[in-house]
């Protein structure tokens, strides 16, 4: 569940940035979309309560981040966000099972094996666990960074361009693989792009899926890029 | 814990730049030890030598030369005094316990020292074999002597005059050794000791060949002279009055081996001065090392900070991690440190045991080495001041735009 009035965030000595009201119901897809520097780094920094909006109000699965800071919102973000980023930054000095370790390190849990495995199992990737990133192929990758993503059981799933420099057929594989990991969570799911085969993708997916729901910030809206 | 499990996976994940920043580190700490040890040695072996001495008397001249000879055995002795004049220190009411002691003959480069079985005693010396000498000419050696030496008891062999060896031989009287003693770690172990008689003997029997005629023992024992005396004193006060009335009232000088000590080290400090610059600066260059790695180690791994961070870890943990990876440095080289000066001090030990002269060496662990591992985390941690707290500020906001 997200839902946002009237957000504004607010660069050091630039102009702030005001993003379009949503609400949605927890369990969707949002497909964040815009051109470069309209502020989706910035909406998903919000979303995930590392950054304090300078305006206007924002509740993620239920917390209002307005009144979350410093510790609370890391063991907040720990508990409740789910992070896929770009460029999915698997430590090469760990394997990766010791990886995934790290989230739950990170998290200030103690380590659960059982837990990684089946978290590793759920996405076919558990025959990998004591490979180095570095033995591994773009898709396997992308398995283990987003095994590492759900591995404590998110509410909401952030995923920050995970089609860049995919081809179309490995592209739309990843958003499939991203949208049944976030049902079978019950997750929300939020797709930060700028790739129109995201959309494409969410679209051919078999009749019964409830779609998704596009959020598209505009330059002309934020009055200034970062 | 878990903590510092993962920033030893990331210290050795780059296992050229850690081992190198490790050996580092490492010679500096080495260097430390081996100054903390050899002091520590040397203090000990000269506490040890010259307990219960309070004074050396001897002739006058230089009283460091009378220390480093009548109770370090290294130096030549200054000059002969009338056993009289020695025998009537007994007679001062300071003074609890006088041993004379005769230097000048020496066989294989180890000194034959003539005294009293007081001088035995004084150094709580035990015997291996054999028992104290009961006639002039019967000799003890200390163990370190018989060892090198080889002899065993009722061997026999001729001194030669002077200490350096070469000297002439006493041919006509041969020492025959009746004890030898246990190592005791202190000068008597490399010294042979016999009665003050033996010296008196062995020179004036060559006189008596020289003179051709006998004269009576009586005009003998008018000039007979010892080289120096050792003093114990009977109250601490004494200090103060006693080498005074030797050096006004007698031909002969009292010098205190504590002073005289104190002297040597305080010349000898320069140079240890010099040797602990050269390990500061050692110590210096390896912490600046490890800073560097660090703050390339931060830079690198910025993004994977920045996730840790992203991933729910507080900014304090990123820190932890951080200087869990300084402070493995400063421990793995703390270890090896201690180890290489340890190795560094046998070596040395061995070196001068072979040369005869001040006994260092054997292992000990003096708690000044706790230095080592305190001083290895203070340049370790301060090194990884400025990359933690890059670490500590590490921005997500930068890992989300950094396409």
């Amino acid at each position: 569940m997200i839902q946002s009035a009237q957000l504004s965030y607010c660069y050091p000595g630039g102009l702030p940035l005001h993003f379009p009201d949503v609400d949605v119901p927890q369990g969707r897809v949002v497909v964040l979309s815009g051109p470069s520097g309209c502020g989706k780094s910035t909406w998903l920094a919000l979303a995930a309560g590392l950054v304090q909006p300078a305006s206007g109000r924002l509740t993620v699965a239920g917390q209002a981040l307005a009144t979350l800071s410093g510790a609370a919102a890391d063991a907040w973000r720990a508990r409740t966000i789910g992070f896929l980023p770009q460029k999915l930054h698997l430590s090469a000095a760990l394997t990766v099972a010791q990886n995934l370790a790290m989230a739950q390190w990170a998290a200030g849990q103690d380590q659960d094996d059982a837990r990684i495995r089946q978290a590793l199992d759920a996405l076919d990737v558990a025959g990998l666990a004591q490979r180095r990133p570095a033995q591994l192929s773009g898709g396997q990758a992308q398995r283990v960074a987003l095994a590492r993503a759900v591995l404590l059981a998110p509410q909401v799933i952030l995923a920050d361009e995970p089609t860049a420099s995919l081809d179309d057929d490995a592209a739309s594989a990843a958003v499939n693989l991203l949208l049944q990991t976030a049902r079978q969570q019950g997750a929300t799911l939020v797709i930060a792009t700028h790739d129109g085969r995201v959309a494409a993708a969410i679209d051919a997916t078999p009749a019964g899926t409830p779609g998704y729901t596009a959020l598209w910030l505009s330059r002309q809206a934020t009055g200034a890029a970062p | 814990m878990k903590t510092m499990a993962l920033s030893w996976r990331y210290l050795w994940s780059r296992p050229l730049g850690a081992a190198l920043n490790v050996l580092l580190l490492s010679l500096g700490l080495a260097s430390i030890t081996f100054l903390l040890l050899l002091s520590f040695q040397l203090d000990k072996a000269f506490d040890k030598d010259l307990a219960g001495i309070d004074a050396v008397v001897g002739a006058k001249g230089s009283p460091m030369q009378l220390i480093l000879c009548g109770v370090f055995h290294i130096d030549v002795p200054p000059g002969n005094v009338p056993l009289k004049a020695v025998e009537a220190l007994r007679a001062n009411p300071l003074v609890a316990e006088v041993v004379p002691l005769s230097l000048g003959d020496s066989f294989q480069g180890f000194r034959i020292v003539g005294s009293s079985h007081d001088y035995v005693h004084h150094y709580g010396a035990t015997f291996a074999q054999g028992g104290l000498w009961r006639a002039p000419m019967e000799v003890v050696l200390g163990a370190a002597a018989a060892k090198k030496l080889g002899l065993q008891l009722g061997g026999t062999f001729v001194g030669s005059h002077g200490l350096a060896g070469g000297g002439h031989m006493h041919g006509e009287d041969p020492y025959t050794v009746v004890g030898i003693l246990q190592p005791t770690g202190t000068v008597i172990d490399r010294l042979i000791v016999t009665d003050t008689a033996s010296a008196w003997k062995v020179h004036e029997d060559r006189h008596a060949g020289h003179d051709e005629h006998d004269e009576d023992h009586a005009a003998d024992e008018v000039k007979r002279e010892v080289t120096l005396a050792l003093v114990q004193y009977k109250t601490p006060l004494a200090a103060m009055s006693f080498p005074r009335w030797v050096n006004t009232n007698t031909v002969m000088q009292a010098a205190s081996p504590a002073l005289e000590i104190s002297r040597l080290l305080s010349m000898l400090g320069l140079g240890t001065d010099v040797l602990r610059a050269f390990a500061g600066v050692l110590l210096l260059t390896a912490g600046l090392s490890v800073f560097i790695a660090l703050l390339n180690a931060v830079r690198e791994r910025r993004a994977d900070l920045a996730l840790l961070r992203m991933l729910g870890a507080p900014p304090g943990k990123i820190a932890a991690l951080l200087l869990g990876e300084a402070l493995w440095l400063g421990l793995v080289s703390a270890v090896i440190g201690v180890a290489g000066g340890q190795a560094l001090t046998l070596l040395i030990g061995w070196m001068l045991q072979l040369s005869n002269s001040l006994l260092i060496g054997g292992w000990v662990w003096p708690v000044e080495l706790l230095w080592v591992p305190a001083l290895a985390c203070v340049v370790s941690l301060a090194a990884a001041v400025v990359p933690t707290v890059e670490a500590y500020r590490v921005s997500v906001l930068e890992l989300l735009q950094g396409r």
